[in-house]
């Protein structure tokens, strides 16, 4: 608990847009009183309860555990997806990390297979569709063996659980220069394509989950390295090199 | 016939601004017929469940495809209903309020899951786990229902494993498994601090292969407000598009509710800030009787709050009682750091009062623990809220990159919450509202008291009596999606059809919800919703909380229906009801909570005896420890909605198999 008597003083630039087709604009509040202790979303709460008290609009943002765990929040503050605290979603940054008196801006995430649906709230039903093309490993509730019968090694199971981390958060997209979703959609078929389980479907997988991709209209991969910078949950790079590994080997 | 109950001297009822009930002469409840049959079947308890397995009527496999299932929430009972009766070949729609249904709230549950595999050899069995939870829950849950969750537990986990689902494994590449707290054997399975994501995300994959497969219809950003009753069943929903606005129809032939838990009645909880009552509520509006609503489980090891911006709590994952210990210091208002409070100044008071559980006593009684040292002046952290969780044993016993193995994330969230090193000085803890063992009560085929409607996870009473045992209610949200429900509701379907869906009753309740909107949109006050739900979960803690009386609780039924009359009169939501509105969205959940806090009070009053998480301050024994009232309590409250207040329907719990005992963790 830090001892900071008084609050803070801070100018927030927000982009404000009315739906899809609204043009938008950024917008200046002020705030004040700002405990360092308030959660990022909780400094905006404040706001948006004086906003609704005016009779304005709240701001629209999404989300729900306010834990890190859930991927609904995701803003790009001051140019960075999810701030510029490493390894922490919007709604796990906290007010000590900004300095008294600091101008912030706050937009959502920008990528055409993400439309804006209002202010802060954009669409990442892509992911979804991402996942519906084979993002699974096949097996109806009822037929499975026991849970002994296929043992796994450690690093194996590690290493997939490391990649099934990933919270479908979609900051890596907002990062990326060409708006591609490879993070994602290689964290995924790392995290079956290392399991025995995932063997069966593994080739199919890669094809279908890359080509789905595609058809969402995301950007190619180029290395650049911005989407893992800003990954809350650390989805490392070569996650990628296996996922093109995956989808050449069923291209052949 | 009904007797009256509970007069409350002369107060008089508030008016009923909202068309939504409000008491009528002072007078709580009235009781009604005891519940006889919850359709168990007879006979040994380990043959219950494949006998009705067996003579659960099966649909006809090329009639499946014309049936229609809707399935609100998407979390671990809804996610793996949906997905496995798509898997059967029902025709399912699909309902959450997030923008995915990866994101429902079971994707926070931290540390594991219970399953009676016994791969370790010690001593665990379905039996024990059995037993284990019908006595953790106090005596106050289904013997017959939690026979099966036992059963049922072990097919969970190969479910999950062929899913996919990376639990931690050990070198010889088998899993590993953990004790968790009240119980002796290692019977968790886990992965790592995020079980609940890994197995949401196994049964979302699973939902989604549906949706690929045309099975399931998914309707994210949808909000369930009502339920459609024709000719006395379960036949539809009335959801608003929560982007547009727009307040649909959705019909079908069943309706399973897979709503979560209602914890946020109490504003500040654990649960993530979209969890709300209203889908229940409806429905029990509409007929289905409400079981144990009192019932709420306080969590002990969650970070206290920090100021009055707070927004909600969060869960630092039991297992930490593994390794941590729980200790305030033996002076009254000492407020040296920890560092300073040598060792004979300080009060491993859990190890001191509990020498055979020590720090891995049960939820409730470890919460009780923490509020009795605070009360006693002995707290830590500001305001005296918070009790010390200390690692320097285990990192000294261990290392430090053990206990960073096995406990680093959390220990980076609360050091990102609170900005101090859990590494170098413990952990500030304090009990929180966390899970709510009350729901929409269900017969043993988890069917409400309305015909065709059914409620698993979180959302029905079911299986946890009067306290759930940690990692329990991932295995309950999955025992039922995958394994109960699937059964159960094809014997209804099979029983039908039941015919047209009648046209008035869904048009009256499409415009009930409507006018709710209107309502809410054209008040037009002075405060917002947060504001009043922030008062209503203030005076739930302290009235309705850790430790309830007669008097805080005929307090809270005097202040309950004044705040909700004042916020019908003066709520300010503003913008549209056509468009993408969250200040609506939660006014609407903020109304529901009111009627039901009000519930929770009279059943908590109601029920004079303590047992699990009530704990009734009139009724403890001689060490202050819970004590429970058989000969009077023995039963099950459910509550059906009426008019002029609550109506008291008793199922009586018999126990052939787990001799009825005081709980003792000494
Ligand atoms: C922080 C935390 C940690 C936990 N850790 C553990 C643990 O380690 N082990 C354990 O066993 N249990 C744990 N629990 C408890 C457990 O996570 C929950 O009880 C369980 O996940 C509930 O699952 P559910 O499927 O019933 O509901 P939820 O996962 O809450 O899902 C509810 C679903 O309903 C939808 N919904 C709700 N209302 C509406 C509406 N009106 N209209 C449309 N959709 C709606 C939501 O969108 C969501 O999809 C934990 C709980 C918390 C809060
Ligand atoms: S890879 Fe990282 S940034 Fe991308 S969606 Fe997953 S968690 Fe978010
Ligand atoms: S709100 Fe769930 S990750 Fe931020």
């Amino acid at each position: 608990m830090s001892e900071r008597a008084k609050g803070m003083n801070l100018t927030l630039k927000v982009w404000r847009q009315n739906g899809p087709q609204d043009k938008g604009r950024m917008v200046t509040y002020r705030v004040e009183d700002v405990s360092p202790d308030m959660s990022f979303l909780e400094m905006l709460d404040v706001l948006n309860e004086r906003l609704i008290l005016e009779g304005d609009d709240p701001i629209a943002f999404d989300h729900d555990c306010r834990e890190g765990i859930c991927g609904m929040c995701g803003m790009v503050i001051n140019g960075v997806a999810h701030g510029e605290q490493v390894a922490t979603t919007t709604c796990q940054l906290h007010m000590r990390h900004f300095e008294d008196n600091a101008v912030i801006t706050i937009e959502p995430w920008r990528a055409a297979p993400f439309p804006v649906v209002k202010d802060l709230v954009v669409d990442r039903s892509a992911f979804d569709r991402i996942i519906q093309a084979g993002g699974f490993i096949s097996v109806p509730a009822g037929s499975a063996p026991d849970a002994h019968s296929v043992p796994v090694k450690k690093v194996d199971a590690d290493a997939a659980f490391d990649a099934a981390t990933c919270i479908g958060c979609g900051a890596c997209v907002a990062a990326c220069p060409n708006g591609s979703a490879s993070l994602f959609t290689a964290a995924k078929i790392t995290h079956l394509s290392l399991l025995p389980q995932g063997q069966p479907e593994r080739d199919s997988r890669a094809k279908a989950m890359v080509e789905q991709m595609d058809a969402e209209g995301f950007g190619g991969c180029t290395n650049t390295g911005e989407c893992t910078a800003v990954c809350p949950k650390g989805i490392p790079l070569d996650t990628i090199a296996r996922m093109n590994r995956d989808y050449l080997r069923a291209s052949k | 016939m009904s007797k009256r109950n509970e007069r409350a001297g002369e107060q008089s009822t508030s008016a009923d601004v909202t068309g939504e009930g409000g008491r009528v002469g002072g007078v709580f409840y009235t009781e009604g017929e005891p519940i006889r049959d919850t359709k168990a079947p007879e006979g040994p308890i380990e043959d219950r469940w494949e006998k009705r397995k067996f003579s659960a009527k099966l649909v006809n496999p090329a009639n499946k495809r014309k049936l229609h299932v809707i399935v609100v929430g998407t979390g671990l009972a809804g996610g793996s209903a949906a997905a496995t009766l798509g898997e059967l070949g029902y025709n399912v729609t699909s309902f959450c309020y997030q923008d995915s249904p990866r994101r429902a709230h079971s994707i926070a549950a931290q540390g594991g899951i219970n399953a009676a595999k016994n791969y370790r050899g010690d001593g665990d069995s379905i039996y024990r786990l059995f037993y284990d939870t019908v006595k953790g829950g106090d005596f106050r849950a289904r013997e017959s229902n939690v026979y099966r969750l036992a059963q049922v537990s072990v097919n969970i986990i190969d479910q999950a494993v062929a899913q996919g689902v990376p639990f931690a494994r050990e070198y010889g590449g088998l899993l590993d498994t953990r004790s968790f707290g009240g119980a002796q054997v290692s019977r968790t399975f886990y992965a790592r601090g995020q079980t609940g994501q890994q197995l949401l995300l196994g049964a979302y994959q699973a939902l989604e292969r549906q949706i690929a497969a045309g099975t399931v219809k998914m309707h994210t950003r949808h909000e369930m407000l009502d339920l459609i009753v024709s000719d006395g069943r379960a036949r539809g929903v009335i959801v608003r598009d929560m982007v547009t606005g727009e307040i649909e129809r959705h019909l079908a032939d069943a309706v399973v509710l897979a709503t979560g838990g209602y914890g946020n009645v109490f504003f500040l909880s654990t649960n993530a800030k979209g969890c709300n009552t209203t889908a229940i509520w409806r429905a029990h509006r509409r007929g289905a009787y409400f079981g144990n609503p009192c019932y709420t489980q306080i969590h002990p090891t969650c970070i206290p709050v920090s100021g009055d911006y707070q927004s909600k709590l969060t869960l630092m994952s039991e297992s930490l009682r593994n390794d941590g210990r729980v200790w305030v210091p033996v002076k009254a208002g000492d407020t040296r750091p920890a560092a300073e409070i040598p060792e004979e100044e300080r009060d491993y008071y859990l190890e001191r009062i509990y020498p055979a559980f020590g720090n891995l006593v049960p939820r409730d009684i470890a919460s009780r623990a923490a509020k009795n040292v605070c009360d006693e002046g002995r707290g830590v952290g500001p305001g005296g809220l918070g009790v010390y969780l200390d690692f320097a044993d285990a990192i000294r016993r261990l290392g430090r990159d053990a206990v960073e193995k096995k406990y680093g994330n959390l220990f980076e969230m609360y050091e990102r919450i609170t900005g101090e090193d859990p590494y170098t000085q413990p952990m500030r803890i304090y009990p929180a509202v966390h899970y709510t063992m009350g729901g929409l009560w269900v017969d043993y085929d988890l069917q409400s008291t309305i015909p065709g409607l059914f409620v698993i996870g979180e959302a029905n009473f079911s299986d946890h009596g009067a306290n759930r045992l940690g990692a329990s209610a991932l295995m309950q949200g999955l025992a039922d999606g995958y394994f109960v429900l699937p059964t159960t509701i094809g014997d209804y379907l099979a029983n039908g059809p039941y015919g047209e869906v009648d046209e008035e009753a869904v048009a009256e309740a499409e415009t009930a919800v409507r006018s709710k909107i209107d309502k809410l949109l054209s008040v037009n006050g002075t405060r917002t919703a947060d504001s009043y739900h922030r008062e209503l979960g203030r005076l739930m803690w302290d009235y309705c909380g850790m430790e309830r009386t007669e008097e805080s609780l005929r307090k809270a039924l005097e202040r309950i229906p004044e705040l909700r009359e004042e916020f019908w009169e003066n709520v300010k939501v503003s913008g549209q009801a056509e468009e993408l509105n969250q200040a609506l969205e939660r006014a609407g959940r903020v109304a529901d909570f009111f009627d039901l806090a009000e519930l929770m009070c009279i059943d908590a009053l109601h029920r004079t005896e303590s047992c699990g998480g009530h704990f009734r301050a009139e009724s403890q024994d001689a060490d202050g420890e819970a004590l429970r009232d058989d000969e009077n309590f023995a039963y099950v409250a459910a509550w059906e909605y009426g008019e002029q207040g609550p109506i008291l329907h008793k199922e009586a719990l018999d126990y052939e198999y787990v001799k009825m005992s005081q709980r003792s963790y000494k």
